[in-house]
């Protein structure tokens, strides 16, 4: 997002101006705590003792600093009766994350290319009825899914959950590459198409080259809602098969047993690294996803 | 003599023109299938008299009527108005503050907006999480505000049946006013400085150029906000799930997990059916009209 460059629209000067700032940056700090305090908590208490977390109070630092409750959230705390910790589950979500993203991003440009440059009689119309499918509430798609799912051979298993999520990301990944290519003048392609290039010849040396910045925005999309995905990880896996959300979910809500809050938050932070691991590095493709996400059409 | 070309030639050619129907149209039947089919299946199924498993003698809307007489399915739409009400508003607020404040040339803008914006890279689940464990009555808020001397300081929302809905409020808020806040930033930062010059030499105060001029041009900005603050709070499952988990008893149930319940829990496929449909009839209604005028502004 770019700055203002104008200055001096409006700007008085004196005492009255300077308390104006000073309250601006007191409630701009005073947001910065709320959004950050839970991550404070968060991993403050994972780095605490049990006996620390009864004695001590939320804000309390931690006096001793103990890496037990990460160990014992990745490696030994127990999703439902298996105690393996959160590490297989994770592979799971890696399983699962990246080939449906790769799928439904190269699908997805390949369609937005398709609808927008070559567009013949009625692609509009395909694009509305492809684009409503992402706003479908997936309660309406959960019953059949999970039958078609059985009929494959795919239930409780992680390909089948790679096929969900490339069904039902196209409609979003097509969005994304459709907005981005609309933009992109036909001037260019139309003298390769003079000049006899075909159609993947023109996508693959043309116009993907140019699409980097696209493909970039919708694999941090498709990676974090992907990654984040509850629903169809809690209704089409079991056990083993589940996604890390889903396993995260088990241990916070056992009820077996002592309440680790520390195991708990520790398995928290180890579910969202990943994906606050790519805001982190990428936090402007991330923000350009969102209002992508958001100016439709 | 090769004035026509060969056969072969003709077919090649022919196919590269058929091309981008070629790779479209499967990506379309796809389309077809996983949502429209699936659509239609459900919609279908919920004038069965399915129960365990889906049986396909049509009875009618009498899965409706037993939807609409079913208690429970008037907690969750109740609770769904409540929290997506509170949510959608209380977002909006807090993200035209900031957005309006972060626009006055601050100091730092790129680490404050960072800082505002990364709950919405957590799942619902860790929020949920998080949360849980902040809102607990035992070690959470209630105890911390006690320690330091508020001995008589109550917040248990939480387990509490009349106010557990606001909870998930606040979780909600927390994790996404920050877009709101990035959406209308997006949307400050497209007005004409123009515009803003000229009110400045009219002598409008910088207030007034809010209020009167720059938010009138963000109206835009404001529908597709409420929009997609809408159908994050009509879809919201995760987070229900994660904090509440739809309890006490079934106090913070929302249509999301109502239809949950009733499909893999309950084993009544006809009632789930119908209740996932009157959500798909809810979004529908919001969303076409929506699309639609979206789609025609930008074809124009």
């Amino acid at each position: 997002m770019r700055q203002r460059r104008t200055s001096g629209i409006v700007q008085p000067k004196g005492l009255r101006s300077v308390l104006m700032r000073m309250g601006l940056f007191a409630v701009l700090g005073l947001f910065c705590l709320y959004y950050l305090l839970p991550l404070v908590v968060m991993v403050s208490t994972s780095l605490k003792s049990l006996a620390e977390i009864r004695e001590g109070t939320l804000l309390s630092l931690p006096q001793a600093i103990t890496f037990d409750a990460w160990a014992k959230a990745w490696d030994s705390a127990c999703v439902g009766v298996r105690c393996d910790g959160l590490k297989p589950f994770m592979w799971n979500s890696i399983a699962m994350a990246v080939p449906a993203v790769i799928l439904s991003t190269t699908l997805g440009a390949i369609n937005g290319y398709a609808l927008t440059k070559w567009r013949f009689p009625g692609a509009d119309w395909i694009f509305a009825l492809i684009l409503f499918g992402a706003f479908i509430p997936f309660q309406v798609v959960l019953l059949p899914m999970a039958r078609t799912l059985g009929q494959l051979g795919l239930a409780g298993t992680v390909p089948g959950l790679i096929l969900v999520h490339t069904v039902y990301g196209l409609a979003f990944t097509t969005l994304f590459f459709r907005n981005f290519f609309v933009s992109v003048s036909d001037g260019i392609l139309q003298a390769a198409k003079v000049d006899g290039a075909g159609f993947f010849g023109i996508f693959f040396r043309i116009v993907l080259p140019m699409s980097i910045p696209a493909i970039v925005v919708t694999v941090i999309w498709q990676f974090t809602q992907i990654w984040n995905d509850f629903l169809f990880g809690v209704a089409f896996t079991i056990g083993d098969s589940n996604p890390v959300t889903v396993a995260l979910n088990n241990v916070v809500n056992t009820s077996t047993g002592v309440k680790e809050y520390n195991v708990d938050m520790a398995a928290a932070i180890i579910a969202a690294l990943p994906t606050m691991l790519v805001y982190v590095v990428a936090g402007a493709y991330f923000v350009r996803g969102l209002s992508a996400g958001a100016v439709k059409g | 003599m090769t004035e026509h070309p060969s056969p072969r030639l003709q077919a090649e050619r022919w196919i590269e023109r058929q091309l981008p129907r070629i790779v479209v149209l499967p990506l379309f039947a796809l389309s077809l299938f996983f949502v429209y089919g699936f659509i239609a299946w459900t919609a279908y199924i919920s004038m069965t008299p399915s129960g365990v498993m889906p049986v396909y003698d049509f009875q009618g809307l009498a899965q409706y009527e037993r939807l609409w007489a079913t208690p429970r399915w008037y907690v969750a739409i109740l609770n769904l108005f409540v929290f997506s009400g509170l949510f959608i508003v209380i977002a909006m607020a807090i993200g035209i503050l900031l957005a309006i404040l972060l626009d006055q040339r601050v100091r730092a803008e790129g680490l404050i907006r960072t800082i505002y914006l990364y709950p919405m890279a957590l799942s619902f689940i860790v929020t949920g999480t998080v949360w849980k464990w902040l809102l607990n009555p035992g070690l959470g808020l209630q105890r911390f505000m006690r320690e330091v001397g508020f001995e008589d300081f109550t917040f248990d929302w939480l387990v509490n049946s009349d106010y557990a809905i606001y909870t998930l409020v606040l979780a909600a808020v927390w994790q996404s006013s920050g877009y709101a806040m990035a959406l209308f930033l997006a949307g400050l930062r497209s007005v004409d400085d123009e515009i803003l010059k000229a009110a400045a030499v009219d002598g409008a105060s910088g207030w007034k150029t809010y209020t009167s001029i720059v938010l009138p041009i963000l109206r835009p900005v404001f529908l597709s906000t409420v929009i997609i603050l809408a159908h994050l709070a009509i879809k919201s499952f995760d987070l229900v799930i994660a904090l509440t988990g739809g309890g006490p008893g079934y106090a913070t149930d929302m249509p999301a997990t109502f239809m949950y319940a009733f499909a893999f829990q309950r084993s009544e496929l006809g009632v789930a059916a119908a209740s996932a449909t009157m959500m798909l009839m809810t979004i529908t209604a919001i969303i076409v009209p929506y699309l639609y005028s979206e789609l025609r502004r930008t074809n124009r």
